[in-house]
């Protein structure tokens, strides 16, 4: 049966300590977090991080969804002595690696995700801000959202989408897959020269896309060697017989709103035709891989693509055929399982990004990544008579993707914004109201002593003295406002939560 | 459809970047007849480049040479 198109967003952000001669990427990142949730267990700092830690009962990141276990596959490692934090908007914020990583709380819609992955960006302003208040004099950790360093190495900023276990696996490769070779057009976040393996930099000028020469595969289970297209993490935090979550691993971290809310939003629409078989066979791009390649490579955005039924189409092409499919699909199953009355706003903003890639790309500044980062490259090359390889504009590539706000090159270009500073302050915090998010989060601002663990599926209470108790939430959409929101006003303490709880409400 | 070689890299290297607000046809991304909104466009970016002037780091080859990230996913 279809089901809601619930969605989250994790980043894996870039990390400088400057000022040190031996920088340490992982202690930079648990500085990062650490100073972060000092700053708010400060008495009058109000909500956001109570000292909970994760709960990592149910990770399993090396289970694969295709049920089979691929000799010689890297099955990720976690490391569970690392910091890890929940946050009371119902996020996770931890050191994946060497990197921060915040993982955005459970959301209903794309105009969500747009809200709360700002937030996330609000959060590690916040946390550079107090790091930097503790690091001696010329030490300064800079953080950045972007997923390559221009040599070779590439962090990933990773989709969720709440699907259906009974749609066939195979049938999601397909149609996912020819998605995501053609949505790079309006996702791609820029990037100056190629990072493919035993290609030359220079190979290429400027690209779409900061991941498309880091991946090999169609289909797999790794995420840092040999990355497939389609990543069969099966790992869906939710009841597992009812669920599955695509764990989508191809696209880029994106500064712009807009592109943010159309990589989500259409993305649910695509993934909800395939649940219902509503998407036309032959829409099947032949050579993934190299197609992803070939449309990140190609600013004219001419490469025609080759197809399962024999014809060829480009990458706007393609995306034509996906949007009629989902106009259809909104007109005949309506909007209830793809965010709403969003999917309407989702669907007029991707048919007009796909005229503006047609008729005037420029119109889309503000909108597209690729697009704004590479008129200001441009604009300044042009400006100061550089030469396309001068390393001034490989800086202001990087720069780009800075979230300091006095040195981000973002922040001055003056991008469309769905979502209001206010809106964003206040989900640094606030978790969204219409998923599970909503009962996490009240439960870590009500009782933050009381919570032991805390993890995506399920929280550990200390209740009745001692005790310890685990609550599960294997329902995504329930643990709402409108479910539980009437329960939490009316209980004092963790214990009358446990009593209400017991007497089946 | 999209053009042939729109957005061919490196096109542009004779137009040069002018401040008197009158652009010239964009090779790499032509105007559809909107010269007002080319001019704002225009205009605009100027006064953008000549803010990100400030806020560039000062050495930019050790900036870039020195961003290394390395682990992750």
């Amino acid at each position: 049966m279809p089901v809601p198109k619930t969605l989250g967003i994790e980043t894996e952000y870039g990390i400088v300590h400057r000022g040190v001669a031996d920088p340490n990427p992982i202690s930079a990142s648990s500085l990062l977090i650490n100073a972060y949730l000092s700053r708010r267990a400060e008495p009058g700092a109000g909500l956001g991080a109570p000292r909970v830690g994760w709960d990592f009962i149910d990770e399993s990141p090396a289970v694969d969804a295709r049920g089979i276990s691929a000799i010689g596959a890297m099955a990720p490692e976690i490391e569970t002595h690392l910091v890890n934090a929940v946050l009371t908007n119902g996020a996770r914020y931890y050191v994946d690696h060497a990197h921060p990583e915040l993982s955005t709380p459970e959301c209903a819609d794309a105009l969500s995700i747009v809200l709360q992955d700002r937030a996330a960006e609000r959060i590690v302003v916040e946390s550079m801000e107090a790091a930097n208040a503790v690091l001696p004099v010329g030490q300064e950790l800079v953080v950045y959202k972007n997923n390559s360093d221009g040599k070779g190495n590439s962090y990933g900023c990773h989709e969720n989408y709440l699907m259906d276990r009974a749609t066939p696996f195979g049938r999601i490769v397909q149609h996912a897959t020819t998605h995501f070779v053609t949505r790079q057009i309006f996702t791609g976040a820029g990037k100056l020269g190629c990072e493919m393996p035993f290609r030359d930099r220079t190979q290429v000028g400027f690209q779409l896309t900061q991941r498309a020469d880091f991946f090999e595969e169609e289909v797999g289970l790794e995420t840092t060697l040999k990355r497939p297209i389609i990543n069969t993490r099966d790992e869906p935090h939710a009841d597992p017989v009812s669920y599955r979550r695509l764990h989508v691993i191809v696209g880029d971290a994106n500064l712009c709103e807009v592109a943010t809310f159309l990589k989500v939003g259409t993305t649910a629409l695509v993934l909800a035709m395939v649940e219902e078989d509503l998407i036309d066979q032959r829409l099947a791009v032949v050579d993934p891989v190299r197609s992803l390649q070939a449309v990140s490579w190609d600013l004219s955005l001419s490469t025609p693509l080759d197809l399962a039924d024999g014809r060829q189409a480009t990458a706007v092409e393609v995306q034509w055929e996906l949007l009629a499919a989902a106009q259809n699909y909104l007109e005949t199953r309506g909007a209830a399982l793809v965010g709403g009355p969003v999917a309407f706003e989702v669907i007029r903003r991707w048919e007009r990004v796909l005229e503006g890639l047609e008729s005037d790309p420029e119109s889309l500044d503000g909108q597209v990544d690729w697009i704004t980062k590479r008129r200001m490259i441009e604009g300044f090359r042009e400006r100061h008579g550089l030469d396309p390889s001068d390393v001034k504009l490989a800086a202001l590539d990087l720069q780009y993707h800075d979230l300091r706000p006095h040195r981000s090159l973002f922040a001055r270009l003056g991008a469309e914004t769905l979502v209001t500073p206010e809106e964003v302050q206040r989900a640094t915090s606030v978790a969204p109201k219409d998923t599970r998010a909503y009962f996490r989060g009240q439960c870590l601002a009500r009782w933050p002593e009381k919570i032991v663990a805390a993890n995506w599926d399920s929280m550990v209470f200390e209740a009745d003295g001692k005790q310890l108790r685990r609550i599960p939430m294997m329902e995504p959409c329930r643990g709402t406002e409108k479910h539980v929101g009437t329960l939490l006003d009316t209980c004092e303490t963790v214990e009358d939560l446990f009593d209400r709880l017991s007497a089946g409400e | 459809m999209a053009e042939q070689g729109r957005g061919e890299q490196n096109q542009r290297e004779s137009e040069s970047a002018s401040n008197d607000g009158i652009s010239e046809p964009n090779e790499t991304f032509p105007a559809t007849g909107a010269t007002d909104r080319g001019d704002g466009l225009k205009n605009e970016l100027d006064d953008l480049l000549d803010e990100i002037d400030e806020v560039l780091e000062t050495n930019a080859e050790e900036f870039v040479k020195s961003y290394i990230q390395k682990g992750g996913e």
